[in-house]
């Protein structure tokens, strides 16, 4: 009795057996190729746009970040940092 | 370089391509060359510039005027500097002044200066703020890495910030306490696609010291008259940490024209959690022109010590009646318009450009009672509302 429970697979072995199959897979995935940037510079033109800054007015945005924090209790991760073409 | 391609240009068009295959050709060689001055952009400073913003807050019985100047200068290619002066004129007659006090008026000044360093794709960036009221004294040190990689379509930023306040009050010079606060951030800007961005930011933040408003009282059921109610001084913990975490997106539209979308979840130990949504359109009329419109949804829980009418005195350990702490949604859309102008050359300016932006706020207190309606029953009164007219006027010139 104790053999047969030992040579059937549970359903807890056969989901770890799947989880190093897909393991496996990936890991053979990522030495067959390493992600490479998908958007090559000379696409980026509607990124460099001015109007692609996540911060418009980035003075008025720190002014109506003051308005709304001493209005309301969240406070932090307002964003601004970043933007245009994925720089600073 | 340069010849080479001209020989293979002019090589491919005695070999007979078309007028067609030649237009693309050129048309990608000097979209590189574009582009490889976006990307060479990417690690460079701001553009040296002097801003000038006019800000004007009116609603809830509190005006809120003045001006905010920021002049930024490069000091070389790695070093830069920028310095910020922001004045605010307040006046207040609002619900807490007429119930609690008398209404006053009083200046805030705040100066900063901010320090950029640049090597390659890091730029480190540390700054100092001072703030000053006559009952309130803040000072703030901040200090951010941001690294590009992953041929730049990624940007990762980490922050931190300390602040240590000093808290006092009008006409009691023997009341003095502190309070101190720490940020800690994250940020990740990613290139998705060609017109979309993506961006993600958290914060953390401790405080610890005193954190409430030192003229604020909550209120109770009067003992001895039920229909009345009596105040006395709030009660806050001595401590807040706080956890947002906020998503973004801006996408270009088709037609020249560019959408953000953005959500922010917050909670903090004081049980508020709350939901933020923004979007905002950007689009630009001929070269000059440009509008944003833009709206806001806002909604947070109250905090577990607040209370719009405790039913007696000390009847918890910790005690407030801030409507701020309440259960609230506040509503606001904005709109804006830009023209960008030339500078006349007498003026060593480049060109600059002009702003008006407008937002109207409007907030609903699901748990805070105009406790100005004496005649009605302590808890009875309607519930309280404000709208507030927020413009600004900005003016921009680099130089």
């Amino acid at each position: 009795m104790l053999t047969q429970n030992y040579n059937k697979p549970t359903h807890r072995s056969r989901t770890l057996r799947m989880f190093g199959f897909v393991l496996i897979f990936l890991v053979g995935l990522s030495g067959c190729e390493t992600p490479k940037p998908w958007v090559k510079p000379y696409q980026r033109h509607y990124l460099a746009d001015p109007i692609m800054e996540l911060d418009q007015h980035p003075l008025d945005s720190s002014y109506m970040h003051h308005v709304f924090q001493a209005r309301e209790a969240a406070r932090g991760a307002e964003g601004g940092a970043g933007g245009g073409c994925g720089c600073n | 370089m340069v010849p080479e391609v001209v020989v293979v240009v002019t090589n491919a068009a005695l070999n007979g391509l078309s007028r067609f295959a030649l237009d693309l050709i050129g048309r990608l060689i000097i979209a590189s060359l574009l582009l490889a001055c976006h990307v060479s952009h990417s690690a460079m400073m701001p553009e040296e510039r002097v801003e000038y913003l006019y800000h004007s807050y009116d609603g809830g019985g509190i005006e809120i005027t003045g001006p905010s100047v920021l002049v930024r200068k490069n000091v070389d290619a790695k070093f830069a500097i920028a310095a910020n002066y922001y004045v605010d004129e307040i006046s207040s007659a609002t619900i807490d002044v007429e119930v609690l006090a008398s209404p006053y008026t009083e200046e805030r000044t705040q100066k900063s200066l901010t320090v950029d360093y640049l090597k390659n794709n890091t730029k480190v960036t540390k700054s100092f703020l001072f703030s000053n009221e006559n009952d309130y004294d803040a000072k703030n040190f901040y200090f951010s890495v941001s690294q590009d990689f992953f041929g730049n379509l990624t940007t990762l930023s980490l922050g931190f910030s300390r602040g240590s306040d000093e808290v006092g009050m009008r006409n009691n010079d023997s009341f003095s306490e502190d309070a101190d606060r720490r940020h800690f951030t994250i940020g990740l800007t990613q290139v998705l696609t060609k017109h979309l961005l993506l961006n993600v930011n958290l914060e953390s933040i401790t405080d610890e010291g005193f954190l409430n408003n030192p003229y604020r009282q909550y209120r109770f059921i009067d003992p001895s008259d039920p229909a009345n109610y009596l105040t006395r001084p709030e009660k806050y913990p001595n401590t807040r940490t706080s956890h947002a975490i906020m998503v973004q997106t801006k996408y270009y539209l088709p037609y020249r024209a560019a959408l953000k979308n953005s959500y922010r979840y917050f909670s903090d130990t004081w049980d508020i959690d709350a939901h933020t949504l923004d979007v905002e359109y950007v689009h630009p009329y001929k070269d000059r022109w440009q509008f944003i419109a833009s709206l806001r949804y806002y909604q947070q829980s109250a905090a577990s010590f607040y209370n719009d009418l405790f039913p007696f005195e000390d009847s918890q350990d910790f005690m407030a009646r801030d409507k701020e702490m309440s259960e609230l949604t506040s509503i606001s859309f904005g709109l804006g318009a830009s023209y960008k102008f030339k500078v006349p050359p007498a003026i060593p300016l480049k060109n600059g450009s002009v702003s008006v932006l407008f937002n109207r706020l409007e907030v609903d207190y699901d748990n805070f009672r105009d406790a100005r309606q004496t005649e009605l029953t302590a808890g009875t009164e309607s519930l309280y509302s404000l709208s507030a007219n927020v413009f600004r006027v900005l003016i921009n010139a680099s130089y």
